[in-house]
């Protein structure tokens, strides 16, 4: 019996998507959960697993092409039927086109480097791989308590491949958590990204190899970037605000943390987890800046709608592209597990890992901007969303206290752009200042 | 009475139940006993005796054998601004009674509109283990626990006999104090001097523990206990809450916990179907579902009429020590 694969809905407003990469050919066996596509929707690559064992019989699109949901794009023969039409003929016209205009070969990670990072995880956690492959794994998923779900989705850990140690092998949270620090230990520091890619094969002109005078095809991710962009600028009125904060006790709390967290965790400490819990805790006290301003439609009158999670985005930038994975119930997230659950973002987007999952959700975006030395900025607010705030450089300054005593603190500039008809000055101001005042009277004491 | 001038005193349960009855008494004219056999006889456990000689037949009141009357007169008694202490000699007496207690006290301060309160402590001893048969055993927190109004206090230690029976009778509601009748003389401990309360609906941490939260009251909070320390020696770390207050209920206490151990279970000896487990299971379900790692588990008496008066029928009712510590064996290890 043969079956028709269609183009998969990845994201609930995701209407179409791009065949990035056949992984199977034509002939080719294929398990049932093995990927045999990789579809690119938005700016996300993600793997579609095949829900039959059995043979690639027709791939129906090209690599590169667009088609929308639910278009066909392969048959697959059931294991055990027999092909019923000969369809070596159409071999070659759907896999001939490698290079194909839309196809962004820089997104595309390596077949070899997707299967590597899951595996990653499991092998760690020592005789696990062997427990894999008898059959423990579905029962172990079966098994598995609400609180080992729950931590294993926290830690991103693949409850199938630890090792159990309560009664008949079941898995235990203590399990999971072994596992989790076990991956975090032993993690290497931000493996250096992959994007070895583009052979410039001839003339070819690309985003992260421009040659002057040429006009560089947009990547399904460049053209989502610029649509959005563009709409949320023309949309939103967007108002800026900035404060400078004090944020010398933060600086110092995370010198005092910094080499026991990395030792703890095998990842790096910075200001970010502190910039975003501060961030989390005015988001609850001012929920109209947790909040998005929902159009009107034939059904529904026009609103303010606020979120009941905070979910805050965190942007980061790559060579060509941006992405802003998100941090779900970041407010549920002490400052260390908010720098774990940054470390494994920013991680993935540099191995261009990030799924659906990852990306969908925010709620408020927070934009580490001071890396480079920025000093204020006026960043564009993610759609959808009622603000963004980027944190700009620290540098040190000689500034005069209450008590009109000098001193040299670590200054740090915050800005917010803000969607006007959702909030006004007022709120905003109000949330800034909440800010502020959070940052300064964090630290440089206590528990992370 | 001799007051003893040293800062606490060894008493039984049944001890510090007449002692802080007695404080009571003394200090508050308001207050008075009624019940059968409270007066000349002083109790059948002897809990008030002398204590018409002292306080007169008006403040001790021997009535008649009628539970829905001792209620009733003192639901009327407490309206009124006086603090009465009525007793039901056992539990398993307390029916006729119950519409008194569920129709009209617990509900005084909502139909009255805050007008009226009902200042009234209904105390009675219960639970098994003392070959007390069909009539003498029975435990009845669950037929009271899904009363809005009431509250129900089942204390275990004698220390918190007193602290809790003196916030019952200060309390400004209606509150069950419910006795277990094999700790009265059983369970001794040191009982601080003079007057001081424990707060209604707190429970207490007895033992610390890291693998497995035991939420009980009453007679097993100790046979719990017993058992949590003797799988110490397995290494096993068990988790002892006394819930000390049925209702209100200590959810915060048992939500720590439980986010702490991830496993709970549940002992007591009522009979298991709707009973103060349930709630218990169904609020933690409820409330930290994400936080269990294995099924929630309740050790309770089967869903049998009575407690037997046969040695064995008594012992297959109850749960032991033993039994305790096989069920939290079998969850730690999980």
């Amino acid at each position: 019996m043969a079956t028709t694969i269609t183009m998969p809905q990845l994201g609930e407003t995701v209407t179409e998507g791009t065949v990035a990469q056949w992984l199977k050919a034509i002939g080719d066996t294929v398990d049932k959960y093995e990927d045999f596509v990789e579809v690119s929707t938005d700016k996300v690559n993600a793997g579609v697993p095949s829900p039959v064992t059995g043979k690639i019989r027709e791939l129906l699109v090209k690599e590169g092409e667009t088609v929308a949901t639910g278009t066909p794009i392969a048959i697959i023969e059931e294991a055990g039927a027999e092909a019923s039409a000969p369809t070596q003929a159409q071999s070659p016209a759907a896999v001939e086109s490698p290079a194909a205009v839309e196809s962004p070969a820089v997104e595309k990670p390596a077949p070899t480097a997707r299967a590597e990072a899951p595996a990653a995880a499991p092998s760690s956690n020592g005789p696990t791989a062997a427990g894999a492959q008898n059959g423990a794994p579905e029962s172990a998923l079966r098994g598995a308590s609400p609180a080992v779900r729950r931590l294993a989705r926290e830690h991103h850990i693949d409850i199938r491949a630890v090792k159990g140690s309560g009664s008949n092998g079941r898995v235990t949270a203590d399990d999971v958590l072994a596992a989790a620090r076990n991956v975090i230990g032993a993690r290497p520091a931000a493996a250096p990204p992959s994007r070895e890619a583009i052979p410039a094969t001839g003339k070819t002109s690309t985003y992260a190899r421009p040659i002057p005078g040429t006009l560089i095809p947009l990547t399904q991710a460049r053209r989502i970037i610029a649509e959005r962009m563009v709409e949320s600028r023309h949309t939103a009125p967007h108002a800026w605000s900035m404060v400078e904060i004090d944020v010398t006790d933060v600086w110092s709390w995370r010198q005092r943390e910094k080499s026991r967290f990395e030792r703890e965790t095998g990842l790096k400490l910075t200001l970010l987890p502190f910039f975003i819990r501060a961030v989390v805790e005015s988001l609850a006290a001012f929920p109209l800046m947790n909040a998005k301003f929902v159009a009107a439609t034939e059904t529904q009158h026009a609103g303010i709608y606020v979120n009941d999670a905070i979910n805050v985005g965190i942007a980061i930038g790559l060579p060509d592209n941006l992405v802003v994975p998100v941090i779900k119930r970041a407010d549920q997230l002490s400052i260390k597990g908010l720098a774990i659950a940054a470390g494994e973002m920013i991680d993935k987007a540099r191995k261009g890992k990030l799924g659906v999952d990852d990306l969908s959700g925010g709620t408020f975006t927070v934009n580490n901007n001071g890396a480079n030395g920025s000093w204020a900025s006026a960043p564009i607010i993610n759609g959808g969303q009622a603000g963004i705030v980027t944190m700009e450089t620290v540098v040190k300054k000689l500034v005069v206290r209450d008590d009109d005593t000098l001193a040299i603190r670590q200054m740090m500039n915050a800005c917010l752009s803000l969607d006007h008809r959702v909030v006004d000055g007022y709120v905003a101001s109000g949330f800034l200042a909440d800010l502020k005042r959070r940052l300064q009277t964090m630290g440089p004491q206590g528990e992370l | 009475m001799a007051v003893v001038s040293t800062q606490s005193s060894v008493m039984n349960n049944v001890e510090a139940v007449r002692a802080t009855l007695y404080e009571a008494m003394k200090n508050d004219d308001r207050t008075l006993i009624l019940g059968e056999d409270v007066g000349a006889r002083g109790n059948v456990f002897l809990i008030t005796k002398d204590f018409i000689n002292e306080f007169g037949p008006q403040r001790v009141i021997d009535t008649p054998i009628a539970e829905a009357s001792i209620v009733g007169i003192a639901v009327g008694m407490a309206m009124e601004g006086l603090r009465p202490i009525a007793e039901i000699q056992f539990a398993d007496f307390i029916y006729p009674s119950y519409n008194q207690i569920v129709g009209e006290a617990a509900k005084i301060r909502y139909r009255s509109n805050g007008e009226y309160t009902c200042p009234l402590v209904i105390r009675t001893p219960y639970g098994g283990g003392v070959r007390g048969a069909l009539s003498h055993s029975v435990s009845v927190e669950a037929l009271f626990y899904h009363v809005p109004g009431l509250k129900i206090v089942a204390p275990a230690f004698p220390a918190d006999v007193k602290g809790l029976l003196n916030a019952s009778i200060d309390d400004p509601d209606p509150v069950l104090f419910l006795e277990h009748k094999k700790t009265y003389r059983l369970i001794k401990g040191e009982v601080p001097n003079g007057h001081y309360t424990i707060p209604l609906g707190k429970a207490n941490l007895l033992k610390e523990g890291s693998q497995l939260t035991v939420v009980s009251y009453g007679l097993y909070v100790h046979w719990a206990l017993e058992a949590a320390i003797s799988l110490e020696q397995e290494g096993l770390s068990v988790e002892v809450i006394d819930l000390r207050s049925i209702r209100p209920m200590d959810k915060a206490a048992i939500l720590e916990s439980v986010r702490k151990t991830r496993k709970l279970l549940i002992v007591h000896e009522d009979n298991k179907f709707g009973g103060i487990g349930a709630e218990i299971s169904a609020m933690v379900a409820e409330e930290a579902l994400f936080d269990l790692d294995a099924p929630i588990r309740r050790l309770a008496a089967p869903d049998v009429p009575a407690m037997g008066y046969a040695m064995p029928l008594e012992e297959e009712y109850m749960s032991s020590p033993g039994e305790m510590a096989d069920a939290m064996r079998e969850m730690v290890k999980f």
